[in-house]
């Protein structure tokens, strides 16, 4: 932390904690191996801002004579980031791994993800919550497979903010002509990649920042062992870059709880995905399509506090609980949009990007889909193709294995409401639960709308005698034929 | 990323949708109530949650009987304020065995006070969703622990065999007997909570609050004389200094700091300006290297 803010916490607290009030929330994914100085970046970031503690570091000090990979009186920070007995002793990461910090203009939640290639799954898990992607680079390497597997993979759930962080500028001289070289072949691989994705207007803001982790270059402040670079320094670039949004703003509520204290009061729960919503607008409910107006918005309140009021308007991100003027039929999984906007898609069949996320392949069987709310019984009709995680070529496959990502068509047992994931995140991603191990299967993104293809319903001997039955003897019920 | 939402609003609009899915889709929910301030926040949440309706679920306490006085002081009077269902639950095998940490220690006490307590209590309540009140920076262990973590019938939490979770899309399915601990707060930072409390104006124990109190060394903490069960040699050694306590739980096993912070932005100063984490005034953590992994794996929240 720097010392300028210890003084204003020393000097002035109350006005301190009222600035902090205000700050913003960013969530990013670190993209990248042990051997990039990915925990080191982790590590510096964390002890700059002051999540480690003294007592943690000595810990870590400790430990580093035990399981480190660094020598002499360096601290390992990888064995200060990482959490879990087991892993540490055999020195590789497993899962995502949350960490936080925070500075005076924002707190950072990092989704911590090891970069190895079976390890897909946890990449998708914590690139699905991210706002931006660092994805790393050694300056010494270059763009490799695995550079071009996280590209991909960030770009497949969506994420439109992106810092390439060429790190250890140190063991190539800080050579400017590296850096370009590096920016170069990394803008000319963002060009294929764009043809790869399954998204139609998904463009990414990507910026490059050459680091040394290790020696602390161009993290927290601008090195001037680089002073041909005229960005910023990761840290404040983080503190203010404008996170790229996608421009669907149509209201949309799906309703998560139905709460009923009393016979006078019927209020649908839920967190607004998208829009705006305000008193007296006129909306409509999917499934039923039924539609009424907003009568009023009631914030998340403490019964303890008693300035605060019903408010007029709410946003997206609020939970909030709303009441409607007339008494329709409501339950959990419903969709509320408003009238007048964007429509949602509805239907009972859609393409979409499937991960494969179960040690199990696929199989041949309904699993539940889960979409926002709304759970529905769901197959997959057919699997178009699957991409190389690595050179993104299609390939031909009937079915899905652990870390697989392929494009499929879904079919649901009823109608629903959704979006594309490219405009809509909350309402068009959606997870595949086994019914039998209750395992989350996979994860999917709704890239498109598909027409259901019915399968030509089969008759039983006993069913087609019923039929012949019914037709001979009660001919005045018009029954058909089978 | 919402530019119209602070941190705070943020945090607080996630943990309301992970309360909400999981009165919506769980059976029988208990809310883990240890009357701490990440407890105080999550009642909090609670009842905006589900306002104005009273949260869909009790609170449970389990109750070492070896807890401040003040704190189940506070239990007892926030309880009727807010008019919501408590469970208290003592194990009785301990009772009857008259557990003491000054003389069975920290591991004995806590094993059957706390870990064998809790399974008693959810056995006998036949919760399938517990909601507790960890955060993933309290410990390095935790920062990979799921929202909704998976237990077995047994309660043990096997690292190896957790859902991945994705988008705010949880995996609420689970078969019979089994359960799920669910962490409301764990997105949240020791900063975040106490500017919650502070903006929001919630009441928490005094004991976080510095003020004379009798105090004496034990096992390398300060530990406070909260009454006569404090071995004699002990109390003869007990000198009233202005301390305050980060963490609550049994007061043998909780050590305090010495500190003047007295009012919430004081102890948010200290704690900004401090060098060392929350956890080192709890004891249980410093027995073994890795401990709260094992806890974990045996049971403990």
């Amino acid at each position: 932390m720097q010392n300028t803010q210890q003084q204003s916490i020393s000097d002035n607290i109350e006005k301190y904690l009222k600035e902090h009030e205000n700050k913003q929330m960013l969530r990013f994914i670190t993209c990248g191996s042990v051997d990039d100085g990915k925990s080191t970046l982790i590590g510096r970031l964390l002890y700059d801002s002051k999540m480690i503690f003294e007592d943690q570091l000595a810990a870590a000090k400790n430990e580093t004579k035990k399981y480190g990979t660094v020598e002499g009186e360096e601290i390992d920070f990888a064995l200060l980031i990482d959490g879990l007995q087991s892993e540490r002793e055999q020195g590789i990461t497993i899962d995502v791994a949350y960490r936080f910090f925070s500075t005076d203009k924002r707190k950072y939640i990092i989704a911590d993800t090891p970069g190895h290639e079976q390890y897909t799954r946890n990449m998708v898990t914590g690139a699905s919550t991210a706002d931006l992607a660092v994805i790393l680079i050694d300056a010494r390497k270059g763009v490799l497979t695995q550079t071009r597997r996280h590209a991909f993979l960030v770009g497949l759930l969506g994420i439109r903010n992106i810092v390439v962080a060429i790190n250890k500028m140190d063991l190539v001289d800080y050579s400017e002509a590296r850096f370009e070289q590096i920016v170069k072949d990394y803008r000319q691989m963002y060009e294929q990649l764009r043809f790869s994705l399954p998204y139609k207007s998904f463009h990414q803001k990507i910026d490059f920042i050459p680091l040394s982790a290790l020696r602390g270059d161009n993290v927290v402040e601008h090195s001037e062992r680089m002073p041909w670079y005229e960005g910023e320094a990761l840290l404040p670039y983080l503190d203010t870059v404008t996170i790229e949004r996608s421009e669907f703003d149509a209201f949309r509520f799906p309703v998560q709880y139905v709460n009923r204290p009393n016979l006078d009061f019927r209020g649908y729960a839920g967190t607004i995905a998208s829009g705006t919503v305000c008193c007296d607008d006129r909306i409509i409910v999917y499934p039923s399509k039924k539609s009424s107006r907003i009568r009023q918005i009631v914030p998340p309140l403490s019964p303890e506090a008693k300035n605060e009021e019903e408010t007029k308007e709410a946003f997206e991100s609020m939970a909030v609980t709303l009441t409607l003027a007339d008494e329709i039929d409501i339950s959990r999984g419903d969709m509320i949009v408003k009238e007048g906007e964007k429509e949602p898609y509805f239907s009972d069949s859609f393409e979409a990007m499937l991960v494969w996320m179960d040690e199990e392949a696929m199989k041949n069987r309904e699993y539940t889909l889960k979409l926002y709310a709304k759970e529905s019984n769901a197959s997959i009709a057919s699997v178009m193709f699957k991409r190389d995680v690595n050179n993104w070529e299609k390939i031909e496959t009937k079915t899905l294995e652990l870390n697989d990502i392929a494009r499929v068509k879904i079919d649901l047992a009823e109608k629903v409401a959704f979006d594309l994931y490219e405009e809509n995140k909350k309402t068009g991603a959606f997870i595949l639960i086994d019914k039998i191990t209750n395992n989350t299967v996979a994860a999917g993104m709704i890239a498109g709308v598909s027409t259901r293809q019915k399968k030509e319903r089969v008759y039983t001997e006993a069913e087609k005698a019923l039929n012949a039955y019914v037709r001979e003897f009660y001919p005045e019920w018009g029954c058909k034929p089978c | 990323m919402n530019n119209r939402m602070t941190h705070l609003k943020q945090l607080e609009a996630e943990s309301i949708y992970i309360l909400r899915e999981v009165a919506a889709t769980f059976e029988k929910p208990v809310m883990m109530y240890s009357i701490g301030k990440d407890s105080s926040v999550m009642l909090h949440l609670a009842m905006k949650a589900f306002y104005p309706a009273k949260p869909p679920f009790p609170l449970l306490h389990v109750d070492t009987l070896w807890k401040f006085k003040e704190m189940i002081e506070f239990r007892d009077r926030r309880v009727k304020e807010l008019g919501v269902d408590l469970v208290v639950h003592s194990n009785p095998e301990g009772i009857e065995m008259g557990i003491n940490p000054f003389v069975h220690g920290s591991k004995v006490h806590t094993d059957i006070m706390k870990t064998q307590a809790l399974k008693q209590a959810l056995n006998k309540g036949g919760y399938d969703a517990v909601i507790g009140g960890a955060r993933r920076d309290e410990e390095k262990s935790r920062a990979k622990e799921r929202i909704f973590s998976f237990r077995d019938k047994n309660h043990r939490w096997d690292p190896k065999n957790q859902r991945p979770e994705l988008w705010n899309l949880f995996n609420t399915k689970i078969h019979k007997g089994e359960s799920v601990r669910v962490f409301p707060l764990s997105n949240w930072t020791e900063l975040d909570i106490w500017q919650y409390i502070y903006l929001e104006k919630i009441p928490i124990v005094p004991l976080y609050l510095a003020k004379e109190r009798p105090v004496v060394e034990y096992e390398g903490a300060k530990i406070m004389v909260d009454d006569d069960r404090v071995p004699e040699e002990l109390r003869k050694k007990a000198r009233n200094e202005v301390v305050r306590f980060r963490t609550l739980g049994c007061y043998p096993l909780t050590g305090a700091i010495e500190s003047t912070a007295s009012t919430l932005p004081e102890i948010i100063q200290e704690m900004l300006l401090s060098k060392s984490s929350e956890r080192e005034g709890r004891l249980i953590d410093k027995d073994q290297e890795g401990s709260m992994e094992k806890k974990k794996i045996e049971g403990y929240f």
